[in-house]
């Protein structure tokens, strides 16, 4: 029988493609940085002339992006890098993944501002959850997305990188069409984001077509693996379910996951299209950009606040 | 069939254990005798990764590190 699983050279292999190659240490980190080159010129992602602000939380998704944008800044003097970190207040998990991303931004001499919710929503994450009874992604998300928005506004950020990766892709693609929302999908993408707004800072994802196995990969290879893993609040997310299903699925049909986020590559323009006529509303209460006369956030604050008044 | 001893740490789990295969049990034998998707791991001996064809030897001491992360 012959051997089509090919090794990449004499080296000892780490890992193995989708392609059924074996590759080396040092093949798998060139064709990985390739990759994620690839993808930034392939959708544009990243002009000449830029200040990009990378959304770490200290896991090894956001550290690779930081990592390999940070060499192109220092190879592309013009296109600067800063980090930003948002501190939910989750005790036992996001303490811990912010001195990893203090650690890395003070070895590698990167500026880090990092954004609390107790100093901005009054409260930590931990302590909306006993007030209000809601999903912990469900509030976390849109003060999470509220804030880096905000922030990144604040500090004449040009772009927002963030470490979503294929998986991540291809679970929010299967999760909206679970829900039949497709205007949820055509926010996706590797330059996520519908409408062109000064109020809103692009957001762009360099890890779009590398997976999740291969992040893993990279990160152990180049010391920039965590010790921690999924936040606590996550695990019995409805995207953890989507998750363990997907990977199910990639096991016995490999590939599975490349052909979703490319099928859905093919169909993006026409959603894009779809829905570009939306209107950008201003919230009446703290004049970030929303889709209501009052964001989602400032609903959320004043349910806490109201909360909090009862309980006193 | 001669068994082998393998030391495992997983990640995930925190935790250590201890489990024993046939002779000539290759990481991929491991994973499935733990019920875990290859997909959603990466596994390393002596801090070096290794493939899911790799031979397993007596007394390795293996650690699964799980990808998901995050949240």
């Amino acid at each position: 029988m012959i051997n089509l699983k090919l090794n990449c050279c004499s080296e000892k292999p780490v890992t193995s493609l989708y392609s059924g190659e074996k590759l080396c240490k040092n093949h798998f980190t060139e064709y990985f940085e390739n990759k994620v080159f690839k993808t930034i010129r392939q959708f544009n992602l990243i002009e000449k002339d830029e200040n990009i602000g990378v959304a770490i939380s200290g896991g090894k998704d956001s550290l690779t992006v930081l990592s390999i944008l940070n060499r192109l800044s220092k190879e592309n003097p013009k296109i600067k890098i800063i980090a930003i970190a948002i501190d939910e207040g989750i005790a036992g998990y996001r303490d811990r993944t912010l001195i990893t991303a203090k650690e890395f931004c003070d070895k590698n001499n990167i500026n880090l501002n990092i954004f609390s919710y107790r100093e901005e929503f009054g409260l930590t994450l931990d302590e909306m959850l006993k007030i209000l009874d809601v999903k912990p992604c469900t509030i976390c998300g849109i003060f999470r997305r509220y804030l880096l928005n905000k922030k990144s506004r604040e500090l004449k950020l040009t772009k927002l990188a963030t470490g979503h990766n294929l998986d991540d892709e291809c679970q929010s693609i299967f999760m909206n069409q679970m829900r039949n929302d497709l205007k949820a999908s055509a926010r996706l993408g590797p330059k996520a984001g519908l409408l062109n707004s000064e109020k809103f800072v692009p957001r762009i994802k360099p890890l779009y077509l590398c997976t999740e196995k291969e992040v893993t990969t990279y990160a152990f290879i180049n010391g920039l693996l965590d010790n921690f893993n999924e936040c606590p609040n996550a695990i019995h997310s409805f995207r953890a379910q989507v998750r363990d299903t997907l990977n199910d699925l990639e096991n016995k049909f490999s590939g599975t996951k490349y052909s979703i986020v490319n099928s859905f590559l093919q169909t993006l323009p026409y959603l894009k299209e779809k829905f570009k006529n939306g209107e950008i509303k201003i919230c009446t209460s703290c004049s970030e950009p929303s889709s209501n006369g009052i964001c989602n956030a400032c609903i959320y604050v004043e349910k806490l606040k109201n909360q909090v008044a009862l309980q006193n | 069939m001669e068994k082998i001893k393998i030391s495992l740490f997983i990640d995930r789990e925190n935790k250590n254990k201890t489990v024993q295969l046939i002779g000539d049990s290759k990481v991929a034998d491991l994973l499935k005798e733990l019920n875990i998707n290859p997909v959603t791991v990466i596994v390393s001996r002596n801090s070096e990764l290794i493939l899911e064809d790799e031979k397993l030897n007596d007394n390795d001491e293996i650690k699964i590190l799980s990808v998901i992360s995050g949240g």
